[in-house]
């Protein structure tokens, strides 16, 4: 279980894993509640460069369809396989075996505390 | 990540114009989330809603439809009031039958899509969707001018609890202060009601659904309405019976292939474009709103409802268009209702197209945000149900 006070956030309900110049990637157990059952991921592909902000990836449940930015300015590096075979650990474990991509980066953007993300959820 | 619900309407914001069921506390004590329906906040699902449209599926459901309204009418013309104001005729149900009808404009497009049940000779129920509550009505009252009839809007009196699955006849039976029952659940068919009690109090049993599943529905003043839900609870612990929100109700009935007002149908929308042309009775022998319009039909080549189904995992989804080809730069049609099948594994669709792309068989496009999906004709419903 990944200790939820050591991460980042971003306003798109991402939350970034800082590992040395890796950042790893998920959505928060906010975000999957709120889109219900994840059925399908889409993820960039290993290599490919992503830009800070811009639509990378999708998620979509039953319901709905989510969009995955890049919460930061890099490269791929790894992209979760084990979600794209069984997208239901989205909801069972995002903040764990629900990683969707890492990234490799130069400069780590201004994120959000826990305590801002809790702030902006409302919790 | 953000989201973009696009099958539920109405439940992208919570406005603010919130009411709650008489079974809220139930939904809270049971961990759901809510979703804005028509202005109520109802559960959108407990837990999972994969699990609980696969648990209607196999084993049953129990859903909360407190929502919808309840439209009383009685008196000695209710019969041909009744012919007068549906499309359908009504006059000729049994007792404790029920039927399905819709409201239609002078028009001929759909006000609402409607169960009637038949409690007397001279006494029916209609049911109407939650969103159509007060345009229902207010036509229902404005074509009673003339009969000797009384139109009574009684949603806020009822609560509707819906039990829904292969199991649902065994929970109901099981259920404790299930009393006095008019017919014999083993022997009662599809689309009948019948009277009973729930701790002496009146209570309404209809073998009827929106799911594909057999199943009942069950009417009861709203007051009980918790001892109710707590009691099938109870009889079906050892049936696998889960509470259900309206996000599997939603897959459920798409997979049956039920239309949804908002949906598939709307004000706009001619009965025979939809498929619903057996509703409409030209047969009757006298006028009812909306028959001039029907009987001259809708322009030459407007659109008509179809089946989709594709590979892969990728669903269309309400609003996205249909293309005839991978280059062609006007669409010919447009999503109502789509999702990733939960119970066949790939993605349904329906959708309104051009009547030349309406063959069974035809090969179109879905434009899946921004890419072009095959999809292929097929017929309605996309699951049945083995009886």
């Amino acid at each position: 279980m990944t200790d939820t006070s050591q991460l980042h956030y971003t306003a798109e309900h991402e939350w970034v894993l800082v590992d040395g110049s890796i950042a790893t990637v998920g959505i928060t157990a906010y975000a999957a509640e709120k889109l219900g059952d994840v059925v399908f991921v889409e993820l960039p592909e290993v290599g490919s460069t992503v830009a800070g902000g811009t639509v990378i990836g999708e998620i979509e449940s039953t319901k709905s369809v989510g969009e995955l930015f890049a919460p930061v300015n890099g490269t791929v590096t790894a992209t979760n396989a084990a979600v794209v075979e069984s997208p239901e650990l989205v909801n069972s474990d995002p903040f764990g075996a629900g990683w969707l991509i890492k990234v490799e980066f130069d400069t780590l953007p201004t994120l959000l505390s826990p305590a801002e993300y809790s702030a902006l959820i409302g919790e | 990540m953000t989201s973009a619900d696009s099958s539920t309407p109405g439940s992208t914001d919570s406005r603010n114009t919130e009411r709650f069921s008489p079974l809220h506390q139930a939904h809270v004590d049971a961990g759901a989330s809510f979703t804005d329906f028509a202005g109520w906040q109802m559960p959108v699902r407990y837990s999972s809603d994969l699990a609980e449209h696969h648990a209607v599926r196999a084993e049953a459901g129990l859903f909360d439809l407190s929502h919808m309204a309840e439209i009383l009418v009685e008196g000695p013309d209710a019969a041909s009031y009744l012919d007068s104001a549906l499309a359908g005729k009504l006059s000729v149900i049994e007792l404790w039958q029920a039927k399905y009808s819709l409201l239609l404009a002078e028009h001929g497009g759909i006000i609402d899509d409607l169960v009637v049940y038949r409690l007397g000779d001279t006494r029916f129920l209609i049911v109407a969707n939650a969103g159509n509550r007060f345009a229902a009505f207010d036509a229902l009252r404005a074509r009673a001018d003339g009969f000797a009839v009384s139109v009574v809007d009684q949603s806020d009196d009822y609560a509707l609890i819906a039990v829904q699955g292969p199991n649902a006849l065994a929970i109901l039976i099981a259920t404790e202060g299930v009393t006095d029952l008019g017919t014999d659940l083993h022997f009662m068919k599809y689309y009948r009601i019948t009277d009973a009690s729930f701790l002496g109090q009146p209570l309404l049993v209809a073998r009827t659904g929106y799911t594909g599943e057999d199943g009942f529905e069950l009417y009861l003043e709203a007051a009980r309405a918790r001892e109710l839900w707590d009691a099938l609870m109870s009889a079906g612990a050892e049936n696998g019976l889960v509470p259900a929100g309206l996000a599997s109700r939603d897959t459920l009935r798409l997979e049956a292939g039920m239309p949804l007002y908002g949906h598939e149908l709307t004000l706009n929308t001619f009965p025979a474009q939809a498929g619903l042309g057996r509703v409409v009775n030209l047969g009757k022998e006298h006028d009812f709103v909306g028959r001039a319009a029907i009987e001259a039909g809708p322009k030459a080549g407007v659109s008509v409802l179809v089946g989709l189904i594709a590979a892969g995992k990728r669903a269309g989804r309400a609003d996205y268009e249909i293309f005839r080809s991978l280059d062609a730069e006007t669409s010919d049609g447009v999503i109502t209702s789509g999702a990733l099948s939960p119970t066949l594994g790939y993605p349904i669709a329906m959708a309104y197209v051009t009547p030349d792309l309406a063959r069974l068989g035809t090969e179109v496009y879905v434009d899946v945000r921004g890419t072009r999906l095959p999809a292929t004709v097929t017929s309605l419903p996309f699951y049945k149900r083995v009886k």
